[in-house]
């Protein structure tokens, strides 16, 4: 079991964080999200040329880096950390389910638009939400689903039970309607599926699990940034002529966070090694992760906002936008009880 | 693995399942302790990371681990060498001279020395550096008068890591200085203290005009709290990476393996209660393994040692009150004569021990702050005024 960075994954890491630092600052996230398109394009065309984001576990013979979880991780966690918008993370769940669907042709057609960044693509429904969808004669599908950035998805990589199929959005027999949400940074869509032309491309696999492990690091970047920025506001901010991260009140709550990431990040190592390298832990690995960090994430994110006092409740403050990312993220594959039933289910309980 | 620590762990298991007491979960008696060290010095695997020249194997870390993982399937009698093995042991390692590693590291290692750690004192707990024992030079040495407490195995032991203070004209943290002190010492009285569980592990101690001789000084005189630092460091990280591990030991009738038999498990209440135990202990678990792999690759965990006590605190609180619930009022009254039935009162008994010794989980939350998030400090009234002009523990 590793649970370190690598000296290169440390450089990677640094190499994310510096390029999101310049081209998706917080201005630029709140710029997007209030954008008909919901997010910078040729920021995110930069992204995935400059630094291959959507193609960093593509396996090279379809374009990619062909990286595993503990390289996917360290991007997610810095895309999470800067709130990036737009579909990076539909596009990695959708890349994840063509690469475990063990169809070869899917992955030749599909992969290499989604590594060369060309190809925005989503996987839906997700693990643990409900859906309605079912393929009719002639693998047509049929039923309504939830799709993250299901309106900018030029691919959908739908799940009807076990078995996926790949479906143009822009063919007949789909309709997409933008929901509201309460994360303003990532978009989602209702999609009517009605007799639609679907390709079935294998089987989901060990899609739900790798799902739950990508989304838990991007959890951890949301928990590791809310910490920081609350540490260093701590270290500025005064009251009663001294600053508030002197005060035990404060100062106890930040341990408490400090001790909630130290955990997460352990379970969110373990569980891209248990994706990478050990088959048998995964499907723990990973339901751990969701039961653990997704809450984790939520608990600090709500604390680092509260923390800020009356300016963490205003809007342009950024604080609102991680707790509601983190709330979404908590959500995002289901309740938590799920992934807590799970786990006891694993457990033999 | 390297076939190296494949044959290492291979040597280890035979030589456990060959010495090791068989079934054995309490600390045994001192003379069945004392021995066993002996034989576990002979095979090779006591300080089996501590430098070679001084007493240890000088191995690895890995091979440490190795020996850890086959032990954990016994409960070995070492108990009344955690304190010297933890943290006296360490910081005469890390701040000792030569000639006191010689003295000293060698007969810990073969379990002739037991030793005790002499910090706290009634007035001086959570803020140690406010103690008042104090050390005055007399001719080539020192004389020692005071009091200490919570003093572990101290009516075992045969060496004291003592601080004292050496310097009220300078500010607490200032004049202060270790010692090493003979256990056996003419004007040392030990007496035992009866914790909530009713055990007497701890003791509060007696120094009346006990002699030391200066070879017995830790570090420079008046640079003690420096030195307390490093061993109050060992002290955190041989908690939350102690032999008990994080579930808290074999045998333990709270544990997440010990209640998924004796609870009800088809009712959802239950089952989601134990899996909130098990998401707990996985996290610690795996937080513990990652400072491992950390201090094996070179990084020094140091304060963030402390994450891991005040997690296993918590921890162990959580799941004494857990498992007393889940078990409702047979926890709280049971036949004496049913063997192991008082088990979940005497867990919830011995549960707050290890919020408080070794530092509160109040302490270890400053620590974070101060030492790991680089928080700013409370004001301190205290900090450089003369130890002698404070209004501390019985000082007027």
């Amino acid at each position: 079991m590793n649970l370190l960075l690598t000296p290169e994954q440390g450089e990677l890491r640094a190499a994310f964080r510096s390029f999101l630092r310049e081209a998706a600052p917080m201005a630029e996230v709140r710029r997007a999200m209030e954008s008909a398109d919901g997010y910078d394009r040729a920021a995110y065309a930069r992204l995935n040329g400059e630094l291959g984001l959507a193609g960093l576990i593509v396996p090279e013979e379809h374009g990619g880096a062909g990286a595993g979880f503990a390289d996917l991780a360290v991007a997610l966690e810095e895309t999470g950390a800067a709130l990036l918008p737009g579909p990076f993370l539909a596009t990695v769940f959708a890349a994840i389910a063509i690469r475990e669907s063990g169809d070869p042709a899917a992955a030749k057609e599909h992969l290499p638009g989604i590594a060369a960044g060309s190809t925005v693509a989503t996987l839906a429904p997700l693990p643990g939400t409900p859906a309605t969808v079912e393929a009719g004669p002639g693998g047509a599908l049929s039923g309504e689903l939830t799709a993250l950035n299901g309106a900018e998805a030029g691919l959908l990589v739908v799940a009807a039970g076990e078995r996926l199929y790949a479906v143009d959005p822009q063919a007949g027999g789909v309709t997409r309607t933008p929901l509201a949400t309460l994360d303003l940074t990532r978009r989602q869509a209702r999609v009517r599926l009605e007799a639609a032309p679907a390709r079935p491309i294998g089987t989901l696999g060990r899609t739900p699990d790798l799902v739950a492990v990508a989304l838990a690091a991007e959890q951890l970047g949301v928990l590791r940034r809310c910490l920081d920025t609350i540490v260093a506001y701590s270290k500025i901010r005064v009251t009663f002529g001294r600053y508030i991260g002197s005060y035990q009140g404060v100062k106890h709550k930040l341990a408490d966070m400090h001790c909630a990431l130290e955990q997460a990040e352990s379970i969110v190592r373990y569980a891209a090694w248990a994706a990478d390298e050990s088959p048998a832990d995964l499907p723990e690995a990973a339901a751990l992760a969701q039961a653990y960090v997704g809450p984790a994430c939520f608990r600090v994110a709500r604390d680092h906002l509260l923390l800020h006092g009356g300016i963490g409740y205003t809007w342009e403050h950024d604080a609102h936008l991680y707790y509601k990312r983190a709330k979404t993220d908590e959500v995002l594959l289901g309740p938590p009880r799920g992934h807590r039933a799970r786990l006891a289910g694993l457990l033999g309980l | 693995m390297s076939t190296d620590l494949v044959e290492f762990r291979q040597r280890a298991r035979e030589w456990l399942a060959a010495n090791a007491p068989a079934g054995g979960t309490g600390p045994g008696s001192v003379a069945e302790a004392r021995a066993f060290m002996a034989k576990l010095y002979d095979a090779g695997f006591s300080g089996i990371s501590w430098p070679a020249e001084w007493g240890g194997q000088g191995l690895g870390q890995a091979e440490q681990r190795v020996f850890d993982e086959e032990a954990g399937a016994y409960t070995l009698p070492t108990y009344y060498f955690s304190i010297g093995l933890g943290m006296c042991g360490p910081t005469v390692v890390d701040l000792g001279t030569d000639e006191q590693r010689r003295r000293w590291v060698r007969r810990l290692l073969r379990g002739e020395d037991i030793w005790c750690q002499l910090f706290s004192e009634p007035n001086a707990g959570s803020d140690v550096a406010a103690l008042q024992t104090r050390a005055e030079r007399a001719g080539d040495g020192w004389v020692v008068n005071g009091q200490k407490v919570w003093t572990s195995v101290a009516q075992h032991a045969d060496l004291g890591l003592l601080l004292a203070r050496t310097d009220v004209d300078a500010p607490k943290h200032k004049g202060l200085t270790m010692f090493v002190i003979d256990m056996h010492a003419p004007g040392v009285t030990v007496r035992p203290l009866k914790d909530m569980s009713g055990r007497s592990n701890f003791n509060e101690i007696f120094f009346d005009d006990v002699h030391v001789p200066d070879e017995n000084r830790i570090g420079e005189v008046n640079d003690g709290w420096r030195c307390a630092v490093t061993t109050l460091l060992h002290e955190r990280l041989s908690i939350s990476g102690g032999v008990g591990g994080v579930a808290g030991g074999r045998g333990n009738p709270a544990s997440f393996e010990a209640l998924r038999a004796t609870c009800d498990t088809a009712d959802p209440v239950v089952r989601d209660a134990l899996v909130e135990l098990y998401v707990r202990e996985r996290a610690l678990e795996l937080f513990n393994a990652r400072l491992g792999q950390e201090t094996r690759a070179g990084i020094f965990p140091g304060a963030r040692g402390s994450a891991g006590k005040l997690l296993l605190a918590e921890l162990t609180q959580f799941r004494a009150d857990l498992a007393t619930s889940l078990a409702g009022p047979a926890a709280v009254a049971w036949d004496p004569e049913t063997e192991g039935a008082g088990g979940l009162a005497e867990a919830l008994s011995v549960a707050p021990g290890l919020a408080l010794g070794g530092g509160t989980n109040e302490i270890m939350r400053n620590i974070i702050g101060d030492r790991v998030l680089n928080l700013p400090p409370e004001p301190r009234a205290d900090k450089n005024v003369p130890f002698k002009d404070l209004k501390v523990g019985t000082q007027q």
